[in-house]
């Protein structure tokens, strides 16, 4: 049925408005007035982490530690039970006269592979938490966009937020002295 | 969050030279990977890959012949299989502490060369893990390592040192590779919204992980790399410690002593960040980096020899001391061996290459004469796989019994294995400066004065808690 259509533009729709700024200290401000606007569903787009903008954006603080808690907790126990079942239940073999499980004996093990869990906790419970690896995201449909891993910051304001309004939103982030503003569509079908 | 406070916050001055700005930074570092290599690159890489290709025929002809072709013997059973081994695991241990314990201590400076000295760390542990995977002789039996049962269901004893080494170096090396790649991923990011061919854009679009630059995404970001840092801090302590295990809990005079962890981790420390040193020399000069890796970075890392070269030169004194004290007649027969007998050679010139060379560095001017500071990182090297070699050959050659006394020949299949890694270790490394950002973009451009969002909008309110010479560094910004 493709075949006989003609071929037609690509329906597209608004996804997101980009604000792009020059300055640490402009979007840093840029993003406090967003907040207060009360936008939830946003964000801002760094080279690099700015100091304040979690305040500024009123991020509540990373729960990861919880994650790594867990993951620490599960380290030590497998640890523990892997040395119990080997040298312990399985085959007990005395060396030195010593009993097959002696807990203190491997505690270098111990330490090990709470550390070891606790780092792929960390890892990949970040990624889980950012949603990524995440290769397609309608902000990179912007040429601008590329500078956002340079030199340029920008805040974007997805068009699902329900304060969202094509050209209120526009209006609203040309008030905070952006470099420049675009809106951003993504193709549907 | 506060673990990125700005600069000035700290009360540090700009760490680069005035007028490298954010999109230098990028310009810089990704350049290298986009810019045909230089010349000098491709003369580096056609020598590592010759050694690559000597370690490919000595480890084909070991596997063929077993470990006879080396020059290990009846009471000398460890050789230079372990002195390698433990000399290419210390080496590593510079890049975690540059990572992580320099990052607990909010130094800004490592940002220059943290990337490049954890690339530094995964390569000298992969060199590192060789040595046991190939030393055991019968490589079909190399999971005689690992926690699984032999042919008669026999699993490994959790008592041993040997068995620990296993797991404090494979979660090293692992965590270790973890922390490189998540410090990557906004890097990776810059390289693919730089990138011009599809390939570039592909390649390094996929280890972005579609890395976006979100702050709500930094903000998870950075707690994880504070863990990571939390995490690998006391790891990289129990790594050398563990690793100094396998000789401190065997009854061997020379080897049994309770100062062996923390001698062997300021050794590693010490002969890491030499290596660094070494590399960093090169690669500063042969891409032009000098207005990121600054002379004060060189300046800070000759004084963190100096201060690592004297506690070596410590344990080594206080070796002697407790062999003295212990009044055990083997005890004290192995340390005077050590210095006066067949293999003093060794010992003095691990002696002069250790303790005596970083003396250099009290004095400011030979802290950044960069020749000097060049000569004096190899000597540092050669002093530590000395150290090593003293510590594993001297203790083993002359045992309880005189009869079974003997002395260590090296054969040319040592000195090609030993030189082999070399070629494993430079080709991955020359290949990273090539393809993979050695300088953490992101982390240095966090540094900058540019990045400060107080500074950039000369806001007066800002940093209440600014030292005194912060004001000054403000002027400069604005």
């Amino acid at each position: 049925m493709s075949a006989e259509a003609p071929r037609r533009a690509p329906k597209k729709r608004v996804a997101l408005v980009l604000a792009e700024f020059d300055t640490t200290g402009d979007v840093l401000h840029a993003a406090e007035k967003v907040r207060e606007a009360g936008y939830e569903k946003w964000d801002v787009h760094t080279p690099f982490p700015i100091h304040g903008m979690d305040k500024a954006m009123g991020l509540e603080d990373s729960k990861l530690g919880y994650i790594v808690a867990v993951m620490a907790i599960l380290g030590l126990t497998s640890a523990i039970s892997m040395y119990y079942f080997m040298n312990g239940l399985d085959y007990p073999i005395i060396i030195g006269g010593k009993p097959g499980f002696s807990p203190p004996a491997a505690f270098p093990v111990y330490f090990e592979l709470t550390v070891l869990f606790s780092a792929f906790g960390t890892v990949f419970g970040m990624f889980h938490m950012n949603k990524l690896p995440r290769h397609h995201h309608p902000v990179f449909e912007s040429d601008r966009f590329a500078a956002a891993t340079d030199d340029k910051y920008f805040i974007s304001i997805e068009a699902e937020d329900g304060k969202f309004d094509v050209e209120k939103t526009r209006g609203f982030l040309e008030s905070l002295h952006p470099s420049n503003v675009e809106v951003v569509e993504e193709v549907v079908s | 969050m506060g673990y990125h406070e700005p600069i000035n916050a700290i009360g540090e001055q700009s760490l680069v030279h005035p007028g490298t700005s954010i999109k230098v930074i990028t310009e810089t570092v990704a350049g290298v990977t986009e810019n045909p290599a230089p010349k000098g690159w491709w003369m580096l890489f056609a020598v590592a890959l010759s050694f690559l290709g000597i370690f490919g025929g000595t480890i084909g002809y070991l596997m063929w012949r077993g470990v006879g072709i080396w020059g290990n013997n009846n009471p000398v059973y460890w050789g230079w299989d372990i002195t390698n081994f433990v000399w290419w695991v210390g080496i590593g241990h510079a890049g975690t502490l540059i990572s992580a314990v320099l990052f607990l201590f909010r130094q800004k400076w490592r940002t220059a060369i943290n990337r490049f000295a954890e690339a530094m760390t995964i390569f000298a542990v992969i060199c590192a893990l060789i040595f046991p995977g190939i030393h055991v002789g019968r490589p079909w039996l190399a999971y005689y390592m690992f926690p699984l049962p032999n042919q008669m269901g026999i699993w490994p004893n959790f008592k041993s040192p040997l068995l620990w080494d296993l797991f404090a170096v494979g979660t090293y090396f692992t965590v270790s590779l973890l922390f490189w790649f998540v410090g990557l991923v906004p890097d990776f990011a810059t390289l693919r919204d730089r990138s011009k061919t599809p390939v570039r854009r592909m390649v390094y679009g996929a280890l972005a992980l579609g890395w976006r630059g979100s702050n709500r995404h930094w903000q998870h970001y950075e707690r994880a790399y504070l863990l990571l840092a939390a995490l690998s801090t006391p790891l990289v302590l129990s790594v050398h410690s563990v690793v100094s295990f396998d000789f401190a809990t065997s009854v061997e005079p020379g080897w049994h002593t309770t100062i062996f962890p923390p001698y062997f981790v300021a050794g590693a420390v010490f002969s890491g960040f030499a290596m660094v040193m070494t590399l960093l020399l090169v690669v500063r000069q042969t891409f032009g980096l000098e207005h990121i890796v600054t002379m004060k970075h060189l300046d800070l890392m000759n004084k963190i020899m100096l201060v690592t070269g004297t506690l070596v030169g410590y344990a080594y004194g206080m070796e002697f001391f407790t062999a003295w004290y212990s009044g055990s007649t083997y005890e004290r027969y192995v340390f005077m061996n050590r210095a006066f007998g067949p293999y003093a050679w060794a010992y003095w010139a691990m002696v002069s290459c250790n303790v005596i060379s970083p003396q250099f560095f009290w004095v400011k001017s030979f802290r950044q004469n960069i020749p000097l500071m060049f000569i004096i990182s190899i000597v540092i090297n050669i002093g530590m796989w000395f150290e090593r070699f003293v510590i594993i050959v001297t203790s083993l050659h002359r045992d309880f019994i005189p009869g079974s006394w003997g002395y260590f020949h090296a054969t040319i299949w040592d000195i090609c294995t030993y030189l082999g890694t070399f070629g494993v270790f430079f080709t991955l490394f020359l290949l990273f400066i090539r393809w993979v950002p050695m300088i953490a973009i992101a982390e240095v451009k966090a540094t900058l004065q540019e990045a400060d969002p107080h500074a950039s909008h000369g806001d007066k309110h800002a940093h209440p808690h600014a030292a005194p010479a912060a004001p000054v560094a403000h002027g400069v910004a604005e």
